[in-house]
């Protein structure tokens, strides 16, 4: 096995191991562990994907913002344990297969598709897009509107947050 | 021999990483050893003077006291993150020093450019993701005691670094918008050449206010005075690591100091034009700054060997006598002057914008937490933000014109 290979399978096993910990963990503060362990895991695997700028990117928005944002109200609210309540029957006995169900149907047409072979061989648009400079000139070049167009959408979240914040004053 | 043949870039890279993090370790127990000497100048005392010649071997002391302290975990702390905590502060912050090109990647062995560990396209950006998550070894730290005072220390510092992380990278980028490039040797290459024949090219001209904002906004990044409110003692005891003893202590002491070089490091990149030197290339004698620096240092400390020093002291510095004086000779053999250029002037910028953090320390007195972060939001931030709005204005303005 080469060894983009063997660190596909390690990241990716890091990631599911994170991802049943975040849900498992009774902590709020090993959740949120958990959860940049996935962040960190997927941005390499980013990275063997030929994509070093969406990996970087990863990390600073997602592990280095956000997650430090969720680690600090974790703390400054001293969130307690979390108390498990009974699972439910029909979560237990049909949810658990279903979920299953629903992975090998992706997993299924992920194979069969043209993206999925795409990125197999390497020759996708993931590949082509690797490049930092010439991502930025397709981004706002190509995609112009719709970047401008998320960029007004998270703006209008961060005033509703604001406004939501103040509603006491 | 065949699997170093075949494996250069493995094989290169270790030997590469162990050297780094030889030197940076050296590097990191002597700033300490400058940090008290020029603060206690600062302070008319004569700061470590009993171990070794000047307190040459304080550092070492200071080591040795920290492996065989007792090492205390606190029985309400939570197990598994208070032992994570240190190992992802320091782990991180060494990691950032990897990616620090420490001269011209001309220089090669085996076809391996030397004086950089990683070399990517995007460095920068890999720079500041690593510096992003460093916050988590503080906040960590601070709530997986399970006690008051780190509590505090811990929520102080991530709102902190949260806050002045914005205005650091939002400084930068007025840089990178004049370099065009995320590498750091395209970044440094782009500083090459004069104005008016005789000032650098150096990003710090032009963007002298992201300077003064960087420099700002790292000094609150690396939690030094005037902006160490997570371990103000008169407040917090000692913030963040009140609970941490023994060698666990050292890696948050030891990741603060390696912070403070990446952050020397990152200056020296992005506005003093890295390893290159701020005299053009026909001035050939700068060949010999080196090794004449080298020797000058090597003859005063042989006058204070003779003069000053007794008994033991007089043999350890007579030692450092002949070290210093040994590698000035070895530096005036042009080849090897050739190789160490880079790594020099690198070295000297460096050295220079931490004696300036460590000045800053025995000069400014600490900020309160509110005007903290009213400076931070409110001067700071806007202040980047124009800087980097008027420069890509700047740039700009011809293609307007004329496109």
């Amino acid at each position: 096995m080469s060894v983009p290979i063997i660190l596909f399978f390690v990241c990716a096993l890091l990631a599911v191991v994170g991802a049943v910990l975040l849900i498992l963990a009774r902590e709020p503060i090993h959740s949120a562990l958990a959860l940049v362990l996935v962040m960190m895991s997927l941005a390499v695997l980013y990275l063997l994907l030929g994509a070093p700028f969406v990996a970087a990117v990863q990390i600073i928005v997602y592990a280095g913002a956000i997650m430090v944002l969720f680690v600090f109200v974790i703390m400054l609210l001293n969130a307690g344990v979390e108390e498990r309540t009974d699972f439910s029957k029909i979560a237990k006995w049909a949810g658990v297969p279903l979920g299953f169900f629903l992975l090998l149907l992706i997993a299924h047409f992920l194979a069969h598709s043209s993206i999925g072979t795409a990125i197999a061989t390497g020759t996708g648009a993931a590949t082509q897009a690797a490049d930092t400079r010439e991502l930025s000139t397709q981004l706002f070049r190509q995609y112009l509107f719709p970047f401008e167009a998320t960029s007004i959408l998270i703006l209008i979240a961060i005033l509703g947050a604001l406004v939501l914040a103040r509603k006491d004053e | 021999m065949g699997f170093i043949t075949q494996h250069p870039v493995l094989v290169v890279s270790l030997v590469k990483i162990a050297v780094l993090l030889f030197i940076v370790m050296t590097a990191l127990a002597y700033l300490t050893w400058l940090e008290r000497k020029v603060i206690a100048r600062i302070q008319s005392r004569w700061g470590p003077y009993n171990v070794g010649a000047h307190g040459l071997l304080q550092p070492l002391a200071d080591g040795l006291k920290f492996l065989f302290k007792e090492d205390m975990t606190p029985p309400t702390s939570d197990r598994l993150v208070y032992l994570l905590a240190p190992f992802l502060a320091l782990s991180l912050a060494l990691t950032a020093i990897a990616l620090i090109p420490f001269g011209p990647p001309s220089v090669r062995v085996l076809g391996q450019s030397i004086f950089v560990v990683s070399d990517i396209d995007i460095g920068l950006l890999f720079l500041f993701s690593i510096t992003s998550i460093g916050v988590y070894g503080v906040a960590l730290a601070g709530w997986s005691s399970n006690s008051k005072y780190p509590l505090l220390g811990g929520l102080r510092s991530s709102a902190q670094m949260i806050s002045y992380e914005v205005s650091l990278t939002i400084s930068v980028v007025g840089v990178l918008l004049l370099a065009g490039s995320l590498s750091f040797n395209d970044i440094i290459e782009g500083q090459r050449g004069y104005w008016l024949h005789f000032i650098p090219r150096w990003h710090v001209v032009p963007q002298i206010v992201g300077f003064l904002c960087y420099l700002t906004a790292a000094i609150a990044e690396t939690n030094r005075i005037p902006f160490d409110l997570p371990e103000a003692e008169t407040e917090l005891v000692a913030g963040f690591h009140t609970e941490y003893s023994s060698f666990k202590f050292a890696m948050f002491f030891m990741a603060e100091y390696a912070n403070m070089i990446t952050v020397s490091c990152l200056a020296t990149i992005l506005f003093f034009g890295g390893w290159l030197s701020p005299f053009p290339d026909s001035w050939t004698w700068q060949l010999f700054l080196p090794g004449a620096g080298l020797l000058l240092l090597g003859a005063y400390c042989a006058y204070d060997t003779v003069m000053n020093m007794r008994g033991i002291a007089q043999i350890q510095f007579a030692v450092v006598t002949l070290l210093a004086a040994g590698g000035g000779a070895i530096s005036l053999y042009p080849p090897v002057a050739a190789v160490i250029q880079g790594p020099f002037w690198f070295t000297t910028k460096i050295l220079l914008i931490l004696f300036f953090y460590i000045w800053m320390r025995g000069t400014l007195p600490r900020f309160r937490y509110d005007q903290l972060m009213s400076f931070g939001w409110k001067l700071l931030l806007p202040v980047s933000l124009a800087n980097l709005v008027i420069t890509a204005f700047v740039i700009i303005w011809p293609l307007l014109r004329h496109g």
